[in-house]
C-alpha cells in the first residue's frame, strides 16, 4: 500500500539508472540519514558510543570490505584481522610522523597502504581458489600479526609493544583517545561508513563490479567472455583491503585508542567479520550493515539478559553466551542462508503486493 | 649432525600429531564436502569428556574411553540430526560457517559441562625421553611422540582397510564421489554422515588424547585445528596419505625453520611458517600433494 512504485514514471535514462529508482526507498534513505546525522548525535553518550555505535559502524566498514571480496568477487578470505592490523599500524606510524596532513587523509592513506598489502596477499588467488585460498589467506593473518609483534619499527620500539593513538583533532575538535568528543567521533565514523557504502553500491553495479560478479559465478566462463581474472581478482583484493584498512585505522585510533596486535586483531576478528557478511547477506551492501548491527548487538543483549535478567555469574554467562551465539548462527544459516538482506527483499516484495498474496 | 637429526625427528613426530587432527578434516571433507572447522574443538571436547569421566565419575581408563566414544557417536548423530540434515545442498561457505558455529557451541558446552581450568590427562602413555635411543644413538626422542606416531600408523591402516574393503567404506567413497548417484543406488546419506562424523569424532578423541597428554587439556587444544590447516592444503583436502605426509613435511619444515632461521628474525615463526610453506607449495600444485586433479568445465 505505502510501498508501491505505481505511478512513478521514468522519463529519461538517468532516472532509469538511478541508484534508488523507487521514491519510497529514497525517502527511507533520507530518513535514515537524518536520524544518523542529526538525531543520534544530539542524544549520544559515552556508553552507547563505545559499546554499540562505534563497533557497529567500524565493523560495518570492515564487513563492506570483506563483502566486496567474498560476496561480490567470490574469494573467501580469513585475513581480515591481519589487514585491519595493517590499517591500524599504518595510521599509527602516519599520525606520529606526519600529523599535519589531517586525520581524514591519514585514514585514506592507511587504507591505500592496506590495499597494497592486500593485493600482494591476493596474488595466490590467481592460482588457487575456494578453501585452499581461505587457508592461504590465513598465512596473511598469522604473518602480519607476527610481523607487528616482532619488528620494533612498527610500534616505535616501545617497551610494551602496544600502540597508543596520539591526540588528533579535526576542525578543532578532539577525536582520538578517551578525551575525544563522543558526537564528533560518531559523526566522523558515520560519515566514513555512509560515503563508502554509497561508493561500494556504485562500484558494484558498474563495470568493475560486474567483472567481479562474473568471476564469482564462474571464473572460467568469465575469462572466456573477456573478463581478465588478474585484474578482476586483484582489484577486488585491493578495494576490499582498502575498506578493511580504513576500518582498522578507525578501530584503533577512534574506538580503542590503544591496541596490542595479538589481542586486538586476532583470527576471531576475521571470523566475526565473515559471520557478519554471511548473516547479513553475501553480495549486498545493506546486508553488510545489517549483519554488523546484528552481531554487535546480539552478544550485548545476551549478556544483559543472562547477567541482568537471570543473575547468572559472569563466567558461566560467558560460556552460555558463546554457546548461544554459535547456536544462533547455525539456526540462522538453516533458516535463511542468504542472510538478512534476503529477508528484507522478501518483505519488500510482500509489501508491494499487499494486501494481495500475489 | 646429531642435533640436526634430533630436530628432524622431533619435527616428524610433531608432524604426526598435526596429521592426527588433519585426518579428521579429510574424513569429513571426503564424505560430505564439508570443511569442518570444528575438528579442533571436537578434539578438545573429546579430551575434556574423557578427563571428566575419569575424574568426576572415577571410571577406569578403558571404560572412560568407551564412554567418550559413545559420547562422540551421540554427538555425531545430533550434529547430523540438528544441523547437517537441514543444510543439504547449501553452498560450501555456508556449511563452513555452520561448522564454526558448531565450534562455538561445543566450546561453550565443554566448558559448562567440565569446567574451563587446565586438566592433566594421564591414561598411562609412556612419557619422557626414550632411554634406548639416547643410549644407542645419543638422540633425544620423546616416548609420547613415538607412541603417537605408532597410533597414527595403526589408525591410518585401519582407516585404509575400512575405506577400501568394507561395505560401509565403499558406500562412503560412493558418497564422496557423487551425492546424487550414491542416493540413486540406495545409499542413505544420513546414515553415512552419522558414520563419518562418528569416525571423525573418534579420530578427534585420539588426537585429543595425544595432545592432552602432551600439554594438558585446555582451551588452546582447540587451536591445533589451525595447525592442521596448512597440513591439509599441503596434502590435499581429500587424501588420507596426504594428511600424514603433509603433516610430516610441515612438522619438519617448521622445526628446522624455527631452529635455524628463527634466531635471525626474532623467533616464534612457527605460527606462520607452515602457512607460508604450504602457500609456496600451492603455487606449483594448486590441488595439494595428493589432492584429486582439478578438472574444470564450463
Amino acid at each position: 500500500m505505502i510501498y508501491r512504485e505505481t505511478g512513478q514514471f521514468k522519463t529519461n535514462y538517468s532516472d532509469d539508472q538511478a541508484l534508488f529508482p523507487i521514491a519510497q526507498d529514497r525517502y527511507v534513505i533520507l530518513a535514515v540519514l537524518f536520524i544518523t546525522f542529526v538525531l543520534v548525535p544530539v542524544f549520544i553518550n559515552e556508553y552507547w558510543l563505545n559499546a554499540i555505535l562505534l563497533p557497529f559502524l567500524i565493523y560495518a566498514l570492515a564487513a563492506l570490505g570483506l563483502n566486496i571480496l567474498t560476496g561480490y568477487c567470490g574469494q573467501l578470505s580469513l585475513g581480515t584481522g591481519g589487514f585491519m592490523a595493517v590499517g591500524a599500524f599504518s595510521i599509527y606510524k602516519l599520525m606520529v610522523a606526519v600529523p599535519e596532513l589531517g586525520f581524514i587523509p591519514l585514514v585514506i592513506i592507511s587504507g591505500l597502504i592496506t590495499a597494497a598489502v592486500g593485493t600482494l596477499f591476493g596474488l595466490p588467488s590467481l592460482r588457487i581458489k575456494g578453501f585452499y585460498l581461505a587457508v592461504a589467506t590465513l598465512a596473511a593473518q598469522f604473518f602480519l600479526i607476527w610481523l607487528f609483534n616482532k619488528v620494533g619499527w612498527f610500534f616505535n620500539y616501545n617497551a610494551t609493544g602496544m600502540i597508543t593513538s596520539p591526540p588528533m583533532t579535526l576542525f578543532g575538535v578532539m577525536i582520538t583517545g578517551p578525551e575525544g568528543v563522543p558526537a564528533a567521533k560518531y559523526l566522523l565514523v558515520a560519515s566514513f561508513v555512509a560515503v563508502f557504502a554509497l561508493f561500494a553500491k556504485n562500484i558494484a553495479r558498474g563495470r568493475i563490479g560486474r567483472n567481479w560478479m562474473a568471476i564469482r559465478d564462474m571464473d572460467i566462463a568469465a575469462e572466456l567472455i573477456g573478463v581478465r581474472p588478474l585484474l578482476a581478482k586483484l582489484s577486488a583484493f585491493a578495494v576490499s583491503s582498502f575498506y578493511i584498512g580504513m576500518a582498522g585505522a578507525l578501530y584503533f585510533s577512534v574506538w580503542l585508542g590503544s591496541a596490542e596486535p595479538t589481542e586486538a586483531f586476532d583470527i576471531n576478528q576475521s571470523f566475526l567479520v565473515l559471520f557478519m557478511i554471511i548473516i547479513g547477506g553475501l553480495g549486498s551492501v545493506l546486508g553488510s550493515l545489517l549483519g554488523a548491527a546484528f552481531l554487535v548487538m546480539m552478544p550485548i543483549l545476551l549478556k544483559n539478559i543472562l547477567v541482568g535478567g537471570f543473575g547468572t555469574n559472569s563466567a558461566l554467562a560467558a560460556h552460555i553466551e558463546i554457546m548461544t551465539v554459535g547456536a544462533l548462527i547455525i539456526i540462522f544459516l538453516i533458516v535463511e542462508p542468504h542472510g538478512l538482506a534476503r529477508l528484507w527483499r522478501i518483505v519488500k516484495e510482500k509489501l508491494r503486493l499487499w494486501p494481495f498474496p500475489y | 649432525m646429531t642435533f640436526f637429526i634430533e630436530v628432524v625427528l622431533s619435527g616428524l613426530m610433531a608432524g604426526v600429531m598435526y596429521s592426527l587432527v588433519a585426518l579428521g578434516f579429510v574424513l569429513i571433507f571426503k564424505a560430505s564436502g564439508i570443511f569442518n572447522f570444528a575438528q579442533g574443538v571436537m578434539a578438545l571436547f573429546a579430551a575434556l569428556t574423557l578427563v571428566g569421566f575419569m575424574e568426576k565419575f572415577g571410571m577406569p581408563v578403558w571404560l572412560a574411553i568407551a564412554g567418550t566414544i559413545g559420547v562422540m557417536i551421540a554427538l555425531a548423530w545430533l550434529i547430523e540430526r540438528l544441523m547437517l540434515r537441514h543444510l543439504v545442498n547449501q553452498e560450501p561457505i555456508i556449511l563452513f560457517m555452520a561448522t564454526i558455529g558448531l565450534a562455538y557451541v561445543l566450546e561453550g558446552a565443554g566448558d559448562i559441562l567440565w569446567g574451563s581450568d587446565v586438566k592433566l590427562l594421564d591414561i598411562g602413555i609412556p612419557q619422557g625421553a626414550s632411554d634406548w635411543m639416547l643410549d644407542t644413538f645419543d638422540i633425544y626422542v620423546e616416548k609420547l611422540e613415538v607412541f603417537a606416531a605408532v597410533t597414527a600408523a595403526i589408525l591410518v591402516v585401519f582407516l585404509a582397510v575400512f575405506f577400501q574393503k568394507t561395505r560401509i567404506g565403499r558406500a562412503l567413497r560412493a558418497v564422496a564421489d557423487d551425492h546424487q548417484a550414491a542416493l540413486s543406488v540406495g545409499i542413505s546419506l544420513h546414515t553415512i554422515w552419522v558414520i563419518v562424523w562418528s569416525v571423525a569424532g573418534i579420530v578427534a578423541l585420539v588426537a585429543g588424547i595425544m595432545w592432552g597428554s602432551k600439554s594438558g587439556v585446555q582451551f588452546s587444544l582447540s587451536l591445533i585445528a589451525l595447525k592442521a590447516l596448512p597440513v591439509l592444503i599441503l596434502g590435499g583436502f581429500t587424501s588420507v596419505p596426504g594428511a600424514i605426509i603433509g603433516g610430516m613435511i610441515i612438522g619438519v619444515g617448521e622445526k628446522v625453520a624455527e631452529v635455524y632461521l628463527g634466531p635471525f628474525v626474532g623467533g616464534a615463526i612457527e605460527n606462520w611458517f607452515a602457512y607460508m610453506l604450504a602457500l609456496a607449495f600451492l603455487l606449483f600444485r594448486p590441488q595439494g600433494l595428493f589432492g584429486e586433479r582439478i578438472i574444470e568445465r564450463v
